[in-house]
């Protein structure tokens, strides 16, 4: 792709994110660099403790770093907002006091400041993209884990984000079922082409859903490497596979067998 | 050996047995908690007549039919409606300015920590003092009148709504706080549309806990020194028929004094319930 002439939608620039428990003051990324595209779909790989999940949350704006700095669009993040939307991890995400449609069309409202009709109208046009028109009445606790996740993601496509931050969105769901929400999201891209920086720490997750894998190594959170996918697992010129070539790279030489398949 | 055969089976659509019933007529009447608490009610009112029959001594024990026909009687003459507006006008009143300071100590504690550690220490100071306590210096300050009873009434509602909203709004869950962040609500969207709703369970629970308080605060208030002003509430009802020997009335009043308290849990409180909570899937 020609990327490299366009230029990046985000960039976070040497960040260094630290913060205070009760007796320790832990660094979770030390000078963390890369540049997001637009159209791309950016994916943080790395073990748990590599500040992954710190690093989405100061790109969302709720921490700020305490060294470098993050632009967006090359304006430089104050706080939260709507231009950036977050789809979690947790199932609770979507408030329980508001039905599916209710959700969407106040993320709408309170977001984007859009008149009631056409917040509606948005609303269920994104709620039959994730193929839950019969439930736009429902409320979120009666839907399962994959329903929630993708109301979820239907809210934040809704908000027309310049950014997707989706922080293990499909960690928490079944095999079956993560697969078949990696599938979805691919599809929704495909249309609207938007955006996402996805933080995984599954290898065939990231290998599937990115285009460009960011890889980090733990205690403290540093760039590794970064590499392309086409979204299935080829072999490199030297007959490696990639996820062989990202394992060795993440946890060094020598076991090629073994690594999570989560 | 060799390798078994695949097997695969088509899944029959129809001619199915039963998939959902209905449920017989009194299968559904017992699935209804109304109907399996009316029973116990009747049953309630059945042991009290029959014991109160065998003992026979209506200065002790009036049977249940004698307390319902005293109950009609004080309802027909307007004393019982009279001293029950009485009780419920006060308990509006003290009710509502319990409420209204909780909201500024609330907003307060969740503005500042100077703000919370004044809310702990004075919860923790006032909340095991019981009103009846404090009635004495409230006869000093305020005199004998509505002033005292509003006083003590607003004792007893305060901390437990207070506390309870404050513990409310420190456990929302911090997904639903960064999901409102996300969305870049005002400060005063924030807490109307993401923190009140998502404490509500607690919310709900405070009020609850402060209007039982603040009921019967009321009525042993006013059994205290109901007359003010020339009338009393339900309190005073009671101990004027004591003093007259109207047992049979005493108990009326004891009654409406707890028929009061079950409609306003039944009628609002779990009205409120069911289409919040409940409904929302917050509390089962």
């Amino acid at each position: 792709m020609a990327q490299a002439a366009a230029a990046p939608l985000l960039s976070v620039e040497g960040v260094t994110l630290r913060y205070r428990t009760k007796d320790h003051l832990v660094t979770a990324t030390y000078r963390v660099s890369f540049n997001l595209f637009p159209s791309d779909r950016f994916v943080v790989l790395g073990p748990s403790g590599c500040g992954k999940s710190t690093l989405l949350k100061a790109i969302g704006g709720y921490i700020q770093p305490t060294e470098g700095r993050i632009l967006l669009d090359g304006a430089a993040i104050a706080g939260p907002g709507p231009d950036r939307v977050f789809v979690f991890q947790e199932f609770d995400q979507l408030l329980p006091w508001k039905t599916v449609r209710e959700n969407i069309v106040f993320a709408l409202r309170a977001g984007r400041k859009m008149p009631r009709e056409q917040a509606q109208e948005r609303a269920m046009h994104h709620i039959a993209k994730v193929n839950l028109t019969e439930f736009a009445s429902s409320y979120p606790h009666t839907l399962s884990g994959g329903m929630k996740q993708r109301v979820a993601i239907a809210r934040a496509m809704a908000m027309e984000p310049q950014i997707l931050l989706m922080d293990e969105p499909f960690a928490a769901l079944d095999a079956l079922t993560r697969s078949k929400m990696q599938e979805e999201l691919l599809q929704l891209w495909e249309e609207a082409k938007f955006a996402i920086l996805f933080v995984t720490h599954s290898i065939p997750e990231a290998i599937r859903v990115g285009n460009r894998i960011l890889l980090m190594s733990a205690h403290p959170g540093q760039v590794r490497a970064e590499v392309n996918s086409r979204g299935v697992d080829d072999p490199d010129a030297s007959g490696k596979l990639l996820s062989a070539r990202i394992h060795e790279l993440l946890f060094g030489g020598g076991a090629q067998e073994g690594f999570a398949h989560v | 050996m060799s390798e078994r055969p695949e097997v695969v089976y088509t899944v029959a659509t129809q001619n199915l047995e039963v998939v959902e019933k209905p449920l017989a007529a009194w299968a559904k009447l017992y699935e209804s908690g109304a109907v399996r608490k009316t029973v116990v009610l009747i049953a309630l009112a059945a042991a009290w007549e029959l014991y109160a029959r065998w003992l026979a001594n209506p200065l002790l024990v009036p049977t249940f039919s004698a307390t319902v026909r005293a109950l009609f009687d004080a309802t027909a003459s307007g004393a019982l409606p009279q001293a029950t507006i009485y009780s419920v006008g006060m308990l509006l009143k003290g009710y509502g300015a319990g409420l209204a300071i909780a909201a500024l100590l609330t907003a307060l504690a969740s503005a500042t920590r100077i703000g919370a550690d004044l809310l702990e220490t004075l919860t923790a100071m006032f909340n095991p003092l019981p009103a009846i306590a404090l009635l004495p210096l409230a006869l000093i300050w305020f005199g004998l009148g509505a002033g005292s009873v509003i006083f003590v009434l607003i004792h007893s509602v305060l901390w437990s709504v207070a506390l309870n909203t404050f513990a409310g709004f420190r456990s929302v869950s911090p997904t639903w706080k960064m999901v409102g962040q996300n969305y870049g609500l005002s400060r005063a969207g924030y807490i109307a549309r993401i923190l009140i709703p998502g404490a509500f369970p607690s919310i709900l629970t405070g009020l609850k806990v402060g209007w039982a308080f603040a009921w019967r605060t009321l009525i042993a208030a006013e059994l205290v020194f109901g007359v003010s002003s020339g009338s009393g509430g339900l309190g005073w009802f009671i101990f004027e028929r004591k003093n007259q020997l109207l047992i049979a009335d005493v108990f009326a009043g004891l009654l409406t004094v707890i028929l009061f308290g079950l409609a306003v849990e039944t009628l609002i409180f779990n009205t409120i319930e069911n289409r919040t909570v409940r409904r929302w899937g917050m509390q089962s």
